[in-house]
């Protein structure tokens, strides 16, 4: 691994996060991903290990870093394993929205029990009919006094259900489409607010991801993230914090398959001899090595960028999430042809990692909406 | 003067002892070997190392115990539990008696405990020629600070050169209190013992670093000598009813029966009905076995053998059998005559546990798995389809 | 409540090897850690104090760089830290080291509990920790697989036999040695990391603790290492393959007259 210069309270997120990943995450990964239980025994070392906090400032409980710090953790865990890993960084998504929009009063009541891991976030904006086309959104939040009343359905929410904390989208004003979108906290247990039926998925089983139901949901009118109308640019404004941490899951997935690519090339013999002393393996290895550590360098690039707080950080951080998912998606896939057969069956670890790695393409912002982000900025900026 | 020396003139710059120290203490210098004695902390290994050569030298100025060869015997700490004298205690009554009649003195038993008076006999018949049996309902329950006080009282007064005891629960904790007492040395976890007749001292051999190595550890100028002795590696002697011997039942002032410590309730775990580490016959099972209903299986195989069932960290880990269970680094240490791994990879933790067993058979389905290293027998199968299929056979022949 | 936690550095006794070809115990390259059983000790003490208040102090004796297990124990919850570590302390066995880890407890002074792990896994003796509550004089609870009550100074404990457990109780202060079963550490927390990482680590020499010369290091030490040898290797087993009643049919008459 190149020698990013982390300095040492990184390097000290890096090893305790590592640390985590080997004794606690590594035995449970395949059980988890069987089971599709939610992994609250590591959620609570986590907590434990003030990990919960990295990003979040120190004034409500956090260690002060951003989304670097966040990135070494992701990527980390995403090594043993994504699903456990996205419940993690799902919180943060969650919390991205109160960091950037909310009141200092509206900070105080949230943050804290966020870095603490006491509670875990979630975020909802994708709904049955609005996917990458987030301005066909169907759930309506119409004021009432001193408050607002939530309807409609979010789905595919990560951490739905089993986080406290969630930051959704409604539409205040149908008529101004995008320009019509508002930010809301909404808390679990709040009365018209339920869960749907979990999802069965390919992979990140560990992760919960469940429908949210609006059914005449009142939140207080100061659960309003910033202003009304601003639903959207918010939700653009988090995913540019966020796409890094979608980036270093799949650094963490890619590198994660790779290890153990080369673990298994070393110990399996064909023609007696190890894989690994074939040309043909040492090729495919190179190549996954190079990729992997090409995307971890634009990953940390663009969250050092976001962290230092430069204007019009989203080209960049569509281009890491992009380019890592993708190298991820290969790479595993590459992962499972150097276990042969092996490979395909479930007993060994390689096919969990390709299974992991799909998501990565198509979640928050599917690749190809990257690259429309990547390209009209490329556009617009030739036209400066 | 006490400490380490390197004979510059007799090095030879092989750097055996840098590869071997365990604090990174020596160096090579001009092809020398220089120890940083900030680091050294004595543990001999490179002396070891450097047998060959001879280049580096331990010098020892050590205390002594007066009137040192005043002290004769081989003394047996007899271990009994409601009663019932534990079987460890034969078989060092068997390595006593071989090493008295080497040096040519007696073997005496001690005997604590509440209504064991009548157990004194068969410790004769197994190999003592006196029993000390302290015989008090205070003495029921162990509890270290009565047992230790009778014996380092008893020692003090008829000066033994050697006791041993069983490296059991109870055993390492009481002679680690009469050593401090006595302020004498004490060896851990014996495994061999024999005696130098030359200068009378117990040659006692022990595994360290996790079984790695073996070390034979010598207490040359302190008696007695103490040693805690494993389970299951001693002969113990067949009885034999016409040997005569003196029993000596002792009283003591009240004072030696009080203690801070008491005893409030004696419970046996569910499952373990038979101890592993007394057990001949072990059948243990690692993560593979799935799930705690599968253990049932071995119970089976256990049952038709007469032994008892262990368990990996893995399995004890995943909370399908007590920690009583638990064979490894972090659980027992066995030696039984048949230790059966089914289903147990064998990582080098589960290894130190178990390697001293007399036979090791192993059935895992991955023939590369590390466990047939150690096996002296092994079949690569699905545990669940083998050992039904061995509990059968074995139900035909034994 | 008042604890101190006595640990120790040792080798990763997994990761050691034994050279082929010397047949020498090969080091190289194998890291020190925090004896697996006094990680157990350093849990339960950092729940007594989280239950009952007061601190908890680490101890261990051992050259200059065992610091680190200290600052680990940091980390992990303990409030404070001594390096008990003298030239002179070279070469101590399980005697000597009582002793010394006694008068180092003595000079703390103030404490209701020490907790020591079962054994250390370099040595495997377990004779420590009663070593130091002898020279102590207090009582001692072995092999404690859970601590049920702490009250009226008193301690009310499980110790773990060969067939199962007693229940113990005994005066404070006392020493307890602790087995896996207690607990399950928690890793270190980063606001714990950062604080070992800038912690003062009191240092005590031989003189510090007012150690008697003749009871500490090679002299303090009656026992001595006269010789270290390889265990012999184990021949190469028998291995079945195949189908399974023929492989079981094989093992079976190959153990006859062992087993039957």
């Amino acid at each position: 691994m190149i020698d990013y210069l982390l300095t040492e309270e990184q390097q000290m997120i890096r090893d305790l996060a590592r640390q985590i990943t080997d004794e606690k995450i590594r035995p449970v990964a395949a059980e988890h991903d069987k089971s599709e239980k939610f992994p609250w025994e590591i959620m609570k070392v986590m907590a434990q290990s003030d990990l919960f906090g990295v990003y979040i400032e120190q004034k409500y409980g956090g260690l002060g870093g951003g989304v670097f710090e966040l990135c070494l953790a992701t990527e980390e865990f995403s090594k043993g394993c994504a699903g456990i890993a996205i419940c993690y960084s799902a919180s943060a998504l969650g919390a991205y929205p109160i960091i950037l929009f909310g009141t200092e009063e509206q900070k105080q009541k949230y943050l804290p029990s966020i870095a603490k891991g006491e509670r875990l976030a979630a975020f909802g904006l994708t709904e049955p009919a609005a996917g990458s086309d987030a301005s066909a959104l169907q759930t309506t939040a119409v004021k009432q006094g001193d408050h607002y009343v939530l309807n409609g359905v979010k789905h595919f929410i990560t951490n739905g259900g089993d986080a406290e904390i969630y930051t959704i989208i409604a539409m205040t004003d149908k008529t101004k489409g995008a320009r019509g979108a508002s930010l809301f906290v909404v808390e679990k247990g709040t009365p018209g607010f339920s869960f749907g039926k979990k999802e069965d998925k390919l992979g990140i089983r560990a992760s919960s991801t469940r429908e949210l139901i609006f059914d005449n949901c009142k939140v207080p009118k100061e659960n309003l993230l910033g202003k009304e109308g601003m639903g959207f640019i918010a939700a653009m404004k988090t995913f540019d914090m966020s796409r890094p941490g979608i980036g270093a899951q799949a650094v963490g997935i890619a590198q994660g398959a790779l290890d153990e690519a080369v673990k298994y090339s070393k110990q399996r013999k064909q023609f007696d001899r190890s894989i690994s002393t074939f040309q043909g393996i040492q090729w495919m290895l190179a190549d996954m090595a190079t990729e992997v550590e090409a995307s971890r360098a634009l990953v940390y690039a663009s969250a050092r960028e976001v962290d230092a707080g430069k204007k019009n950080v989203g080209v960049h951080s569509a281009m890491a999430k992009l380019y890592a998912s993708d190298v991820a998606m290969k790479v595993t896939t590459d992962a499972v042809q150097i276990f042969g057969g092996y490979g395909y069956m479930k007993e060994y670890p390689a096919e969990k990692y390709m299974r992991d790695a799909k998501i990565t393409q198509i979640y928050e912002g599917t690749n190809q909406i990257q690259r429309n982000i990547i390209g009209l900025g490329l556009i617009k900026e030739s036209a400066r | 003067m006490s400490g380490i020396t390197v004979y510059k003139d007799k090095c030879i710059g092989c750097s055996l002892c840098v590869k071997t120290c365990p604090f990174d203490a020596i160096t090579l210098v001009d092809k020398k070997a220089v120890i940083d004695l900030d680091k050294c902390t004595l543990c001999s290994s490179c002396v070891e190392a450097c047998r060959k050569t001879n280049a580096i030298e331990i010098i020892r100025e050590t205390t002594r115990t007066p009137d040192i060869e005043k002290y004769k015997g081989v003394w047996v700490f007899v271990e009994q539990k409601r009663g019932v004298v534990q079987p460890v205690a034969f078989e060092l009554l068997g390595k006593a008696r071989e090493l008295a009649d080497k040096l040519d003195v007696e073997v005496a038993a001690v005997l604590l405990g509440h209504n064991v008076k009548e157990k004194a006999q068969e410790l004769i018949e197994r190999g003592a020629d006196t029993v000390y049996v302290a015989d008090d309902p205070k003495l029921e329950h162990f509890l270290d600070e009565p047992y230790a006080r009778i014996l380092a009282n008893l020692i003090r007064k008829h000066r033994p050169e050697i006791l041993l005891s069983p490296a059991t629960s109870i055993g390492r904790s009481v002679v680690s209190r009469v050593a401090v007492q006595l302020r004498v040395g004490l060896t851990a976890d014996c495994t061999a013992l024999d005696v130098n007749l030359d200068e009378r001292f117990l040659l006692q051999t022990r595994p360290a670093f996790g079984g790695n190595i073996m070390a034979t550890i010598l207490s040359r100028h302190h008696r007695p000598q103490l040693a805690t002795v494993r389970h299951k590696v001693m002969k113990e002697l067949p009885p034999d009813l016409s040997r005569k011997g003196r029993i000596d039942a002792l009283t003591f002032d009240r004072s030696f029966f009080t203690s801070r410590t008491k005893v409030l309730e004696v419970v046996d775990s569910v499952m373990a009905t038979v101890n592993i580490t007394e057990a001949n016959v072990i059948v243990s099972g690692g993560r593979a076995m799935g799930g705690a209903a599968n253990f049932k299986m071995l119970e089976d195989l256990a049952g038709v053998l007469n032994g008892a069932v262990g368990a990996s960290r893995a399995a004890i880990d995943e909370g399908w059998l007590p920690y009583a269970h638990q064979v490894g680094q972090t659980g027992k240490t066995v030696c039984p005559k048949v230790y059966i791994a089914c289903g147990i990879s064998g990582q080098i933790q589960h290894l130190v546990g178990m390697q001293s067993s007399d036979i090791i058979i192993a059935i895992n389905r991955d023939a590369s798995a590390p466990i047939f290293s150690v096996a002296n027998y092994g079949i690569v199968g699905d545990i669940f389809e083998v050992v039904p299929l061995l509990t059968k056979k074995f139900k035909q022949v034994v | 409540m008042n604890v101190i936690v006595c640990i120790k550095q040792v080798p990763d006794t997994t990761e050691v090897r034994i050279d082929p070809v010397t047949k020498n115990l090969v080091r190289e390259g194998v890291k020190s850690i925090i004896n697996p059983f006094d990680a157990y000790a350093i849990e339960e003490g950092v729940r007594l104090k989280e239950k009952f208040g007061g601190k908890v102090t680490a101890v261990t004796m051992g050259p200059p760089q065992a610091e680190m297990v200290l600052r680990e124990a940091i980390s992990l919850g303990c409030d404070d830290a001594i390096l008990v570590s003298d030239r002179a302390f070279a070469g101590s066995d399980t005697l000597a080291t009582g002793y010394t880890l006694s008068k180092a407890v003595a000079k703390i002074k103030d404490y209701d509990l020490i907790i020591c792990g079962k054994q250390a896994i370099d040595g495997d003796t377990a004779q420590v920790g009663p070593g130091v509550a002898a020279m102590l004089d207090i009582p001692q609870i072995t092999y404690v697989r859970k601590i049920n009550d702490v009250k009226d100074g008193e301690i009310t404990a499980e110790r773990s036999t060969e067939e199962g457990y007693e229940v113990v109780q005994t005066k404070l202060p006392c020493l307890i040695t602790v087995v896996k079963e207690i607990n399950t550490p928690r890793l270190p927390s980063l606001k714990g990391k950062m604080k070992a990482k800038s912690a003062v680590i009191q240092a005590w020499k031989a003189v510090d603790i007012e150690a008697e010369p003749d009871r500490i290091g090679l002299k303090g030490s009656p026992t001595e290492v006269w010789k270290i040898f390889t265990p012999p290797a184990r021949a190469q087993g028998q291995i079945f393959q195949g189908e399974a009643q023929a492989s079981v049919d094989q093992l079976v008459d190959s153990l006859k007259g062992l087993l039957y």
